[in-house]
């Protein structure tokens, strides 16, 4: 089984995506193909795969802006916890700053929590730095927990590659599941345009027990630099 | 009139030369939406698209503009053609976009992309691209492969050479 898949790994890994030939009548099979491999991947645990929805989530401890470490265990009232991978640079985050505080205000109480963590490098960002996070919280005046991701070893555990990056996970016992994963709402540009709120239709939907219908979508954002 | 101001007005003069060269030099910046970049994603030609998606507010995309522009300069007589589609938001399409792109002369063509409902399109491009920018997609002839990476110019030039070569 190693061996197919440091194989599959080995023909993957000349291609950034799928090279695909979309004129050929086989296209269809080759695309399905690749991503067949790539479920082989998964199985090996690459860093960059990371979660998928209804993937248990591993414990953290990360450090946040009141100097404290915090970790999901800590969260024993919640239902759920909203995870963003955030940072201070990116004019896409700036756009949703003003939206997380109101969200975290309105569902904090129900029991979904947000927890923004920051992946990014400071010697790329230096205004990432934890210091920068510091200043930016106390601005923007944040009500939630800004945590630290200075290894970047969570955001590589979750598959997260930008930020803005929203994780919604659902908690029962001491098991957190994800359930929702990509972007806040269909507007970054305009709050007022929003048509659909992807985030709080999937809370609302977790929170009745009901099937969440959108479970993934897609946004543009900053990159997350890895080391 | 003494040489001073002699001075003063031939400096005027190509100074006014100057601004006006510059600004009938920059290129005018279309807006595209998602039908106009499909055409391209469904091109069946001979020509290599080198679709690159940045913003003026992106510092790594800013980075790897210049490999991009060196392309458009070194495959000029190739059937190569670099489009970079901008997603600066619309507010900042006068105020920074524009600007931009004349006040470094770009010479690869650049789109403005008006779809700001993103998951509406990022799918059509790629299913393995998570929105994060840079991120570049080649086309040509049936040759479909996307990159969610930034580049090096040698990068750019083994993926171009090694499509060109298939003619050969």
């Amino acid at each position: 089984m190693k061996i197919l898949v440091l194989m599959l790994t080995m023909i993957t890994a000349f291609m950034c995506g799928n090279e695909t030939n979309k004129s050929s009548d086989s296209s269809t099979s080759q695309v399905k193909q690749v991503k067949q491999e790539k479920a082989v991947k998964g199985e090996s645990h690459d860093d960059h795969v990371g979660y998928k929805i209804g993937s248990k989530v591993e414990d953290f401890h990360l450090k946040s802006v009141d100097g404290s470490i915090v970790s999901m265990a800590d969260f024993d009232e919640a239902k759920g916890i909203i995870v963003i991978f955030s940072c201070n640079h990116c004019p896409f985050v700036v756009m949703y700053e003003d939206r997380m505080n109101d969200l975290h205000d309105k569902f904090n109480d129900m029991g979904y929590p947000i927890v923004a963590i920051n992946p990014n490098d400071a010697v790329k960002y230096p205004s990432d730095s934890y210091e920068g996070m510091i200043e930016r919280a106390e601005e923007k005046g944040f009500e939630f927990q800004y945590i630290h991701d200075d290894t970047q070893n969570v955001a590589k555990r979750f598959g997260a590659k930008k930020t803005p990056h929203v994780y919604l996970l659902s908690k029962k016992g001491k098991e957190f599941t994800v359930e929702y994963i990509g972007a806040i709402d269909d507007n970054a540009q305009n709050a007022d345009d929003v048509k659909v709120k992807y985030l709080e239709d999937a809370i609302f939907a977790l929170d009745a027990g009901k099937e969440i219908e959108t479970k993934e979508t897609k946004a543009i954002g900053c990159s997350i630099k890895f080391r | 009139m003494n040489a001073n101001s002699k001075f003063i007005s031939t400096f005027f003069i190509f100074f006014t030369f100057f601004l006006l060269n510059t600004s009938a030099l920059a290129q005018k910046v279309q807006t595209w939406q998602w039908n106009d970049l499909e055409k391209i994603t469904k091109a069946n030609n001979d020509t290599l698209y080198v679709i690159n998606f940045w913003a003026t507010w992106c510092k790594p995309c800013v980075e790897e503009l210049p490999y991009f522009e060196e392309v458009t300069e070194r495959y000029a007589n190739e059937k190569v053609k670099v489009i970079l589609v901008s997603l600066d938001f619309s507010k900042q399409l006068e105020t920074k976009l524009i600007p931009f792109v004349a006040e470094n002369n770009l010479s690869s063509k650049v789109v403005y992309f008006n779809e700001p409902n993103y998951n509406s399109w990022i799918d059509k491009v790629s299913d393995d691209w998570s929105g994060s920018i840079p991120a570049t997609l080649f086309v040509r002839n049936g040759y479909y492969e996307f990159c969610e990476q930034d580049f090096d110019f040698e990068e750019l030039k083994d993926k171009i050479d090694k499509q060109l070569k298939k003619d050969k």
